[in-house]
């Protein structure tokens, strides 16, 4: 109001004509208080709508056809795939102490069907923190030099030739294989990939190479892909470690053993290839389950939220779903689905939807509440998994090589016994047979649908264009307060100074320290600065720390705390001395500090936006509020009033959970329960980050642990 | 000139790659053609074009499209049939179908109406594995003495054909596993009935490769049959092993093998004697199980990709070595100093820029320097939209050599819009390499009273690589539309600002204000 007044007594007086789009920036400068209100309630809000906002997945490439030819799979394959499964758990196979038998049984089966079969032998590889290998390109790997014997892996490999294809593209099948411990799903899913591969050979559609992937998963399952795919993609001709490793007599043995073999022209040791690979399906069968249907669930994320094409998930879900009567399942957060608040809210949506048909019929958008709780639920969690940047499954390893690739885990609903066991090779063997079939169609690559969504149910997405929205709406307020803390900061200190000298004299040395003050920021910036780099430094020191042999997670993580508050210290004595006699001038400083601080945040989360989105939603739930907030304390308790104090105990509730690990162990004991959370956890859960790779590591580490001790240092401000 | 049709690929493993028939028919996927012209340097060029237009006229193929310079190149001597004035091209996508075979049928004197021709029913061949017809025009200069000056005209058809599910080939028949039985009907639906009444000669020949001639020995000794040489004998088209349906006019064993030990032997068909009243079928039946192995070229080649994303990769060839080769070496391998040469000839487009500096040896797995192993390189560096990157090698290889790798790194560049095709998001291809062995000739040389030689011209082994498939980065196609909303309104945005700000003086404005206040 005072402000209109002004304007409206401004107005009187000829005053130059400030042009619309400066005066729209002036206004929501002078207004950031509720326009930050509103932009973030609304951008929560919006995220909360997703999940009516949910559009139904359509195929976008029309080439896919899926389902259009009737599945070729008999029981005659379902029979071949049975018989396989039988001489897998038969405990003669097991005999063996490394597990060969069943990969040379594996191989000979193979063979039978004409197949080219290769082994391919791995060491597996410790995922090691490289201080400057994020975002960088997956290398061919270091040559480790102790290789024993003992711990290697074998992956056998069989590839159909397309009779009259051109060998330029092809379609991997993975099947993870533990031989040393297979339980009974394991085996099945190899039955399941074997019945369709026998079909693979019979077949005359076949326009791209298949490889069938029998990954050895005794040391993970994602180890021996990724190993398989290192050696397809960047080979290493010069190796040293090599030789070391044929002298080892078990890889003879196996190589001997299928020397004699009948069609011996079929079988080499050498790596086999076929040509770029246009999709990969990874297929697990899961050996207990406690579901009342036969269901699949699809694990879609691969690393720094890296997703499939959609239509690779639509063509899984149509096929499952309209032909072979599976349910499909994606990840879910379980704990979410009990939810109250979370019901409610799902409720409240459905009579506003209800309220708008009946106000307008055309209007539909309400979805009923459980519907809504559970499209929820599987928000978050695709929100998790991408925000984490860790695969979820082995199809993890495709996506750093451009290949689109998931993970299909079907859990049948009875007991094992032979019926039940020939329904699921059947039903599973088709749904394969479709998705390869469909692939295969395929003229170009995957490249149609969508990369960048979010799933809230196996046939509803959020394509990229409505989440940010929601994203936009909860960043939007802070180049605003920034600006107009930093306006208030300027003009306050020239208040005071205009108070002071007679407003008409303006001498020289006035515009010269107007001059100065205005370049008053780069004091509060030089804090962020160093406080950034500081944060650099600490997400550096996990690599010095896991040098150190011996440690336990616990002590790893204190002493990683300890380093770390040494090094604010030092940097501080070092480099923000001369801070301290600006300080002292300045009583607005803490404002600019924030003004800085704040403008630093938004920049690191619209970059972090831009390489993985969820991270940056999560982050900006956390540090939004926070930075928006944070006040200096004593500046809150002098006020003494009711909305002082409501904002200070806001601000110590966002300053604890706004720090990393307090957030992490919020969650987790949200998810788990309390009980059993540890210190070392955090360490073990930061190891695993770095492990993969994960920008979310970078982005704790030099966005949000700077600006929680930014927010924190204006708390505590001395003004 | 050469032009050849292939579908599907030539599998040089389980089908032989040193025999002439692998050698001078297998090709690569698609269409290829090459053609030496004599004509002066400056012409050849012109004269490429005409050739490829009317080709493509003649043969209902998009073979114009080698017209452009970005799609053929001029090999100085790598490829066979060395000379600085041959022009090479190929086009790995184009699609091969009847109405390709059609006019190549034209060429023929009965078309497929009479002879062995009546053979090619269209379901049956391009039902099979591989095929590919070959045009080979020679033309015989008016210089050479006793010869009418002319043109020869050499067609070929080669066909991999599986009888029941089974391979085989009609060219040399051979087969794989369980040996199904075969007989020409069965394979092709149809019988012979007599020669076509233009032709000269009409025959069918039967090729028992060397390794089966020696398994097949080997089996026969292990029976204690004690005849000695069934194989020559009258009888053998109906032996313990299998037996044929026809008896043969006539039976040819290969004269000088290398492999002193074993030698093919081919059979002989006319088929002047049959008539429509009694067409000719032939038919192998099997009777034990024989697994043989079809001669190998001395190294397998094979090429593939490395790297991944869009903006570089390698291109890297590997040879192997088979195991058959060491018989080749065991003739030489006395001497100390035994070098296998090999040559490798290699088309990259210009869009996939490949830097030759970064050309890298291994062999055996140990890095090797450029020098030790190349004897002679020719390169000649793509031009962007103007001509392709062509790199001949020829390498000198140990004999003993187990396996050896190129690798050659290459840059991805980026097209115009419209120079895309409709399925740009497929990725671009790279032409296949061809590696040819120039101290191995591919010829069989058959014993015969009479003058008829079989394959008396010398031709070095070659093989052909995969043909690959190189993903570059796509523009959204949809894109021009926002790309023009976004640009307009940029520029709008600059341009509005920019006249605003030239237009306005803000002193004067201000002045104005206060002389008015």
């Amino acid at each position: 109001m005072a402000e209109t007044k002004e304007k409206s007594l401004s107005d009187k007086k000829p005053k130059p004509r400030v042009r619309p789009i400066v005066r729209l920036g002036i206004f929501l400068i002078s207004h950031s208080f509720h326009v930050s209100v509103v932009c973030c309630t609304a951008g929560v809000l919006a995220l909360f709508l997703l999940p009516v906002l949910a559009k139904n997945t359509y195929i976008s490439e029309n080439a896919l056809m899926p389902g259009s030819a009737s599945p070729m799979l008999s029981n005659q394959h379902v029979s071949d795939g049975n018989r396989l499964v039988k001489d897998l758990t038969n405990p003669n196979s097991k005999s063996s102490e490394t597990g060969i038998e069943s990969h040379k049984i594996i191989a000979q089966y193979m063979l039978d069907l004409g197949a080219e079969v290769s082994f391919h032998k791995f060491h597996p590889q410790m995922n090691q923190f490289h201080p400057l290998h994020f975002f960088s390109s997956p290398d061919s790997g270091k040559i480790q030099e102790n290789y024993s014997c003992s711990s290697y892996g074998i992956n056998t490999v069989g590839i159909i030739r397309a009779p009259r294809g051109d060998g330029k593209e092809a379609i991997v099948l993975v099947t993870p294989y533990n031989a040393l411990k297979s339980g009974f799903g394991e085996a099945l899913s190899l039955g399941i990939a074997y019945s369709v591969f026998s079909l693979l050979t019979q077949v005359t559609w076949l326009a791209k190479d298949i490889i069938w992937l029998v990954a050895d998963s005794q040391y993970g399952e994602y180890a021996a892909v990724a190993a398989w795919l290192r050696e397809y993609q960047t080979p290493k001709f010069s190796s040293l470690s090599t030789p070391n490793a044929e002298m080892c007599p078990d890889v003879n043995n196996l190589f001997e053993l299928k020397g004699h073999s009948i069609s011996g022209s079929k079988f080499s040791n050498s790596f086999r290839r076929a040509g770029t690979m246009a999709a990969a399906l990874v297929l697990k069968v899961r050996d207990q389950n406690e579901q009342f249907e036969d269901t699949i669930s699809i694990y879609a994320e691969a690393s720094n939220g890296q997703m499939p094409n959609l239509d690779l998930i639509n063509v899984v879900n149509y096929l499952a779903v309209h032909r072979q009567g599976l349910r499909v399942n994606v990840e879910k957060l379980w704990s979410l689905l009990n939810s109250s608040w979370l019901k409610s809210l799902g409720e409240i949506f459905e009579s506003l939807a209800k309220v708008a048909k009946s106000l307008y019929p055309k209007w539909k958008f309400g979805i009923p509440a459980t519907e809504y709780v559970e499209g929820t639920a599987t928000l978050a969690s695709s929100l998790y998994y991408q925000a984490l940047g860790v695969p979820t499954g082995p199809h993890g390893a495709f996506r750093d090589y451009q290949v689109d690739a998931i993970t299909l885990e079907i859990s049948p609903k009875f007991s094992l016994d032979k019926v039940w066991r020939n329904d699921i090779l059947l039903r599973g063997g088709r749904l394969i047979e479709g998705v390869i079939r469909s692939v295969n169609n395929l003229l170009e690559k995957f490249h149609q649908s969508f990369f960048l969504y979010l799933l809230t149910s196996p046939s509803k997405f959020v394509s990229v264009g409505v989440y940010m929205i929601a994203f936009a709406l909860l960043i939007a307020p802070l180049p605003m307060v920034a600006a107009s803390l930093y306006v208030d900061a300027n003009s306050s200190s020239n208040c005071s100074k205009g108070d002071s000298s007679t407003p008409s004299a303006i001498t020289d040395t006035d515009e010269h320290s107007i001059a100065i003050r205005s370049w008053r920021w780069l004091n509060s910036a030089k804090l962020v600065f160093i406080v950034h780099l500081w944060g650099a430094i600490v997400s550096l020191l996990p690599y010095f720390i896991s040098q150190i042999p011996d440690c336990s997670p616990t002590t790893s993580f204190m002493i990683w705390v300890l380093l770390s508050i040494l090094s604010l210290l030092t940097l501080n004595s070092v480099l923000a001395s001369p801070l301290a006699c600006a300080k002292a001038t300045q009583e607005k400083e803490w404002a600019l500090v924030k003004s800085v601080t704040i403008s630093s945040v938004f920049i690191g989360l619209g970059l972090m936006s831009v390489i993985n989105f969820a991270t940056a939603e999560i982050g900006a739930l956390l540090m939004v509020p926070m930075c928006l907030l944070a006040q200096p304390l004593k500046l809150d308790v002098r006020a003494g009033t009711l909305r002082s104090f409501c904002r200070m105990i806001c601000n110590l509730v966002l300053g604890h959970i706004a720090f990393p690990p307090a957030a992490f162990f919020l969650l987790k004991g949200m998810l788990d329960g309390f009980g059993n959370a540890n210190v070392g956890d955090f360490w073990m859960w930061v190891e695993s980050l770095w492990a993969w790779n994960s920008a979310t590591y970078l982005f704790i580490g030099m966005v949000q642990l700077p600006c929680w001790v930014l927010c924190i240092s204006i708390l505590f401000h001395t003004c | 000139m050469e032009l050849s049709f292939t579908q599907g690929r030539w599998n040089y493993e389980s089908w032989g790659g040193f025999d002439p028939i692998p050698s001078s028919n297998a090709k690569p996927p698609g269409v290829e053609l090459w053609a030496v012209f004599d004509a002066p340097q400056h012409l050849i060029d012109a004269l490429w074009k005409n050739l490829t237009h009317t080709l493509s006229g003649l043969f209902c193929a998009s073979i114009n499209f080698l017209e452009s310079s970005t799609a053929y190149s001029a090999p100085e001597w790598s490829f066979p049939p060395a000379s600085g004035k041959l022009r090479y091209g190929t086009l790995p996508r184009e699609a091969v179908c009847t109405e390709n075979l059609t006019p190549w049928l034209k060429l023929l004197p009965c078309r497929d109406k009479a002879g062995i021709s009546m053979l090619l029913d269209r379901p049956s061949i391009y039902r099979g594995f591989y095929h590919s017809q070959r045009l080979h025009l020679t033309s015989t200069g008016s210089g050479s003495e006793g010869m009418d000056p002319g043109i020869i005209l050499e067609q070929t058809l080669t066909v991999v054909l599986q009888p029941d599910s089974q391979r085989a080939s009609l060219a040399h028949a051979s087969e794989k596993h369980i040996q199904p039985s075969w007989s020409l009907s069965s394979i092709f639906g149809k019988q012979i009935s007599g020669r076509c009444v233009l032709a000269e000669t009409s025959n069918v020949y039967f090729l028992l490769d060397m390794g089966l001639v020696a398994e097949l020995e080997h089996i026969h000794k292990e029976n204690e049959k004690s005849e000695e040489y069934v194989l020559i004998s009258e009888k053998f088209w109906n032996n313990p092993s299998f037996e044929l349906s026809a008896k043969p006019d006539r039976i040819f064993i290969e004269e000088s093998s290398l492999l002193s030990k074993n030698a093919s032997v081919l059979y002989k068909f006319e088929i002047e004697k049959y008539g429509e009243s009694e067409p000719f079928d032939l038919g192998l039946f099997w009777k034990t199980p024989v697994v043989w192995l079809c001669q190998q070229a001395p190294l397998h080649a094979n090429r593939f990709l490395m790297g991944s994303g869009n903006e570089r990769g390698a291109i890297a060839i590997s040879l192997k070595s088979t195991q058959s080769s060491e018989g080749f070496m065991g003739s030489n391998s006395n001497d100390e100093r035994c070098e296998l040469r090999v040559d490798v000839f290699q088309v990259v487009p210009w869009y996939v820029k490949v830097y030759f500096h970064s050309l890298q040896v291994f062999v055996d797995q140990q890095p090797k320097a450029v020098s030790d192993i190349i004897e002679k390189i020719h390169v000649s560096p793509s031009k962007d939209k103007v001509s392709p990157g062509v790199m001949e090698l020829v390498l000198t290889l140990p004999c003993s050599v187990s396996s050896a790798v190129l690798t050659i790194e290459f840059d991805k560049g980026f097209l115009h819009i419209d120079e895309y095709p409709p399925d740009a998001n497929q990725g671009f291809d790279i032409p296949s390499a061809i590696v040819s062995f120039p101290d191995f000739h591919a010829r069989m040389v058959f014993l015969e009273n009479d003058s008829l030689n079989k394959s008396p011209e010398k031709s070095p082994v070659m093989s052909y690589t995969e043909v690959l498939l190189v993903p570059l980065t796509t523009p959204d196609f949809s894109m021009p539309y926002n790309v023009i909303t976004i640009t307009c309104t940029v520029f709008a945005l600059y341009f509005g600002s920019l006249l605003n700000a030239l237009r306005r003086r803000v002193a004067e404005e201000e002045r104005f204000l206060k002389d008015k206040g």
